[in-house]
């Protein structure tokens, strides 16, 4: 099981990595969506796999998970998603700009359909 | 405390003022008056104790495991600089009500001058070092707004940045100095330096210290060789000039030196730097400003001189000498003040400040004249005025130190020879000015100046009179007390009188007149031997040099280092990644397989996980069919929440969840405004190579994972689980830990969170985008924009959702739930009334604006935070306690709710902002089209 959460890991960054470096911004922000998720996971597998042992405190629970992995990533999750929307009305504001989706906003090139 | 709020009063008002301004011009002046009178009053109090020899010392506590406390001293030397920098502020405020034009910015004017004012109070109440230099800056960076107050005028920004790049270059340095000498004393403490002047003096870093602090001292001060921005902050206003140049900006430099003088001086390295400085600036100073032909140019150089000479008193290191200098601190201030003011007059009603220009003017402001005559006498050393009193002990301390050594008269003949110049130039500002002939064309017809623009003048001059006439009685008290706290010791035998009997001092002084007289008497073939050779020289053509070389250094590693292409850019960052982390993996013989045993595969996860894979390949295969690989990547989402929820982790599967759908309605949204397909990708050179870095990354990030994995580990857990319940008062501890033990880091979050928010509302202002009329097959928009069924459905399912969010958020401190997942449920509940009914029909019964969500959020969660200070606990100490409702029965109530009610807050009002923005830029579009 452990084997297999670091493959999940290990190919959501490859998929991050690639897409983050496309040359439009679309792809960019599907790849900074997957290095997200890859962190997240990375973060939340430090506190080692548990199953069944929710870290909810009660009287017949006989042991807990970590929880400070799981609080740090929440708060992740979150900001994550502030990032994407903000990268992506980065890349609209851009394209508004700019004529194009490129994500060097290259100046002799206008889309298609624009 | 007094005086902590004496400090920050004028920074509160500067606020106030800049609100004042809609007022009116005279409620902006009475208002800083106010305040400025208000500092005054509140140290009013005060002002007896340093004549009764005590040295008020106020501390509160700010971060004392780093040594740094808000401490403030008040004593002499406090006591006389804080009167010079509110008293003469007063006058400067009333001065510059009737200075500036109806153009000219009130509001802007006086929040300056008042921050400013609270920076210098600053300076010169501080008892700890740290702080003395935090307001040190704060007034390089007040006088530059200041100083490029007529942002319209390229030399008002010019001397405004060469101000602040060498004061701010001197506070840099002074930072050092300041640092080196904490660690030799050990407490940055002022008393604590006092007592160690043995200690630092033979410290083996007492050079280094000395050299950095002296370099802070000299920059503020405009010391040769860092004197040549003074002349062209002269670019501010007049009033400005008054303030800075007589009593407040240039005078930190030479307190700060009054201020360590019992610790730094006495020493040959102090007195050869200090003095020699002093004696050249003395002397450059009362040279150039002769041959100044703009009135404020020649009070600029005169100013440099005298505070050559205060400089110079201070590094000949005698108890005597040191007083002279405080003594002639005052002195200067208030004639410099006044002469100032009179120039700022003189150019206000008769157009012009050259001397080349102005002539005669007695005829037209007599009263003027006579003012400006008194204080250009005290600034020459004429007897029965102050300037002559100090002169004559700088005279005389200049004639005793040069006595016994080789060499001993070139001392007294040159300071004599610096007055001398300071006679001439003092003369030349009043005939060339008042009389001279007559006027030559002026661009106004002068006049006297309104009433209230003349009495800051008047009180100054008086001053000059007073002081010069009855020195012990007007004086000798101030004095005596801010001698004996800068000396620290006991005050020498002095007299302050104005006849001493025959002595070197007087016979120096006679000489300066009468040289300095013939001086001006044979300034014309001075003054062209002076414009053939020395006029050329300007500093401002080296500093501009090295400014300009530096920005050409700094463009060149930016172009040698930016290769203008993110792809590239990028790549190599990741390179140097798996370089980085490589190499030593690579190197060392650390086994990639640790000794723990994981947990047995079972075939659900594997299927799991397949698909997981399966779907981030297609979102990379079918990245170029945006919309598909928006499909894609949302089932990865989907799985990676029940990978959260398969390894006991219920809070994140939920978080996850639905942040994956407010996610996926931002990026549809944005696919919106987006071309639907990616234009061809060039070459498969550049594919390959970036699959070779994503699969090296790839297997790097699994490799590490698995180590990791494979390997046993210590945690804290234990803590946060023991104390949950008892601490917290809550069962489920991811969420006591987001509110409670961590809820500093929660309220970091939700503050970056809301500023995302904003941020994006910010750039979607003014936003114009084509809209896509058709999807990427080529096919239509649907016209059916709000499907009846799914309207009703969601109308219905509103108040539902509303309920679910409201549990969540109710049981999340002890069952998994909480304010950030409550709050992007009601968010997602909201979101898809817009996306059902329209924006329109949402509108009508909702506020379009969330900003007052994310305030009211920060808000609480802030308020909560600081409501544990007001029970003496530190900042968010949560509490809790039970009570029983009638029909609930036993509810747990902890502030850590309302903490978490700000978080609630602040995520449904970030999340309604950027989805709603990014909504509303389809709505204008479509309103466009419409018409």
């Amino acid at each position: 099981m452990d084997a297999l959460l670091a493959l999940v890991i290990g190919v959501l960054t490859a998929a991050g990595v690639f897409l983050a470096l496309r040359p439009r911004t679309f792809p960019v922000v599907l790849g900074l969506t997957f290095l997200s998720y890859a962190v997240n996971l990375f973060l939340f597998v430090m506190g080692r796999l548990a199953v069944g042992v929710p870290p909810i405190v009660s009287e017949t629970a006989s042991a807990y998970t970590d929880p400070l992995p799981q609080a740090l990533v929440l708060t992740a999750i979150v900001i994550s998603f502030g990032m994407t929307a903000f990268v992506i009305v980065l890349a609209l504001k851009a394209r508004a700009e700019l004529g194009n989706d490129h994500v060097d906003g290259l100046e002799h090139e206008t889309d298609r359909h624009a | 405390m007094t005086l902590l709020l004496a400090v920050l009063l004028p920074f509160a008002g500067a606020a106030l003022i800049a609100w004042i301004a809609r007022f009116g011009r005279s409620a902006t002046a009475w208002a800083a008056g106010a305040i400025t009178l208000g500092s005054l009053a509140l140290l009013a109090p005060l002002f007896p104790l340093p004549f009764a020899g005590e040295t008020l010392i106020q501390q509160q506590d700010w971060m004392p495991a780093l040594g740094l406390n808000l401490a403030f001293r008040f004593d002499g030397l406090a006591l006389l600089f804080a009167g010079l920098i509110l008293g003469i502020g007063l006058l400067i405020v009333l001065y510059a009500r009737y200075y500036l034009s109806e153009r000219d910015s009130m509001g802007r004017f006086y929040a300056y001058l008042l921050l400013f004012m609270g920076s210098m109070l600053g300076i010169v109440l501080s008892e700890n070092l740290i702080q003395l230099l935090i307001f040190w800056e704060l007034t390089s960076l007040s006088s530059f707004l200041l100083i490029s107050y007529w942002q319209h005028r390229e030399e008002a920004r010019h001397g405004a940045r060469m101000a602040l790049a060498v004061t701010g270059m001197g506070g840099f340095a002074l930072l050092g100095g300041v640092l080196l000498l904490g660690h030799m004393v050990g407490s940055y403490e002022l008393s604590d330096v006092f007592a160690s002047a043995g200690l630092i003096r033979a410290h083996p870093l007492y050079v280094p210290t000395l050299a950095l602090i002296l370099l802070g001292v000299f920059t503020k001060s405009a010391q040769f060789p860092f004197h040549f921005w003074l002349p062209h902050a002269m670019a501010a206003p007049t009033p400005v000039s008054a303030y800075l140049h007589s009593a407040t900006m240039v005078k930190a430099g030479v307190f700060l030196l009054a201020r360590l003088w019992p610790a730094l001086s006495g020493t040959p390295e102090w007195f050869w730097l200090v003095s020699g400085a002093g004696l050249a600036t003395l002397l450059l100073g009362a040279y150039v400003a002769l041959f100044k032909h703009d009135l404020k140019g020649l009070l600029a150089y005169s100013t440099i001189s005298h505070l050559g000479l205060i400089t110079l008193l201070f590094g000949l290191s005698t108890p005597l000498a040191a007083v002279a200098g405080v003594f002639h601190i005052i002195n200067h201030a208030t004639f410099k003040a006044s002469l100032f003011m009179a120039a700022g007059i003189i150019d206000h009603e008769a157009g012009t400040r050259d001397m080349r220009r102005l002539s005669g003017l007695w005829r037209f402001m007599p009263y003027t004249a006579t003012l400006a005559m008194v204080a250009a006498a005290a600034m020459a050393g004429v007897p029965l005025l102050n300037g002559f009193l100090s002169k004559e002990m700088f005279f005389a301390e200049a004639a005793h130190i040069g006595q016994g050594h080789v060499g001993g008269w070139l001392l007294p003949v040159l300071v004599t020879l610096a007055g001398a110049f300071a006679v001439a130039y003092s003369i030349r500002f009043i005939h060339d000015v008042f009389f001279n002939g007559e006027p030559g064309d002026l661009p106004k017809t002068p006049h006297e100046p309104p009433r209230w623009m003349k009495l800051p003048v008047e009180i100054l001059v008086v001053l000059c009179l007073a002081v010069g006439v009855a020195p012990g009685l007007v004086v000798g008290p101030l004095l005596a007390t801010a001698a004996s706290s800068t000396l620290q010791a006991a005050l020498p035998e002095y007299h302050l009188a104005l006849w001493h009997g025959f002595n070197a001092a007087l016979a120096m002084s006679a000489l300066a007149l009468v040289l300095g007289s013939l001086i001006y008497l044979a300034r014309r073939p001075l003054f062209a031997w002076h414009e053939r050779g020395l006029d050329r020289l300007d500093a401002r053509v080296p500093f501009n040099a090295l400014l300009n070389g530096l920005l050409a250094l700094a463009g060149w590693l930016t172009r040698m280092l930016d290769t203008a292409s993110l792809q590239r850019q990028a790549g190599l960052l990741i390179l140097a990644a798996l370089v980085l982390a490589g190499t030593p993996w690579l190197a060392g013989d650390t086994p990639l397989t640790g000794t723990r045993r994981g947990l047995p595969l079972d075939a659900v996860s594997l299927a799991t996980a397949l698909v997981l894979v399966g779907a981030t390949l297609l979102t990379v295969r079918w990245r170029s069919e945006r919309f598909v690989a928006l499909i894609t990547i949302g089932v990865v989402g989907l799985v990676v929440s029940l990978i959260f929820i398969k390894f006991s982790a219920p809070d994140l599967a939920l978080t996850q969840l639905s942040v994956e759908i407010v996610t996926i309605v931002l990026l549809l949204l944005a696919l919106y405004f987006l071309p639907a397909h990616d234009g061809a990708e060039t070459g498969y050179g550049r594919i390959a190579r970036d699959a070779a870095l994503a699969l090296l990354a790839g297997g790097g990030a699994a490799a590490l994972a698995w180590a990791v994995l494979t390997r046993p580990y210590d945690t804290i857990a234990g803590y946060f689980l023991d104390n949950s319940k008892s601490g917290g008062g809550g069962t489920n501890v991811v969420n006591v830990i987001l509110v409670d033990f961590r809820g500093y880091d929660t309220l970091g979050e939700i503050t970056v969170l809301a500023l995302a928010g904003l941020g994006i509302v910010a750039m979607l202002q003014n936003l114009n985008l084509p809209a896509s009329t058709c999807d990427g097959a080529g096919r239509a928009r649907d016209a059916d924009a709000h499907p009846a069924i799914m309207a009703t459905l969601t109308r219905l399912l509103l108040p539902l959702a509303l309920l679910v969010a409201a549990f969540i958020f109710l049981r999340g401190h002890n069952q998994p739930g909480g304010g950030f997942i409550a709050g992007l449920v009601t968010a997602v509940a909201l979101i898809v009334q817009y996306l059902a009914n329209g924006a329109a029909w949402t509108h009508q019964r909702l506020s379009a604006d969330s900003h007052p969500l994310l305030f009211c959020g920060l808000g609480i969660a802030t308020l909560t935070g600081l409501g544990s200070w007001a029970f003496g606990h530190p900042f968010l100490t949560s509490t809790f306690g039970y009570m029983n409702w009638p029909l609930v029965g036993k509810f747990e109530l902890a502030s850590a709710m309302a903490f978490d009610l700000g978080v609630f807050l602040v995520v449904v009002g970030a999340t309604l902002m950027i989805l709603t923005g990014l909504g509303g830029v389809h709505r204008n579009d479509t309103q466009k089209g419409s018409r």
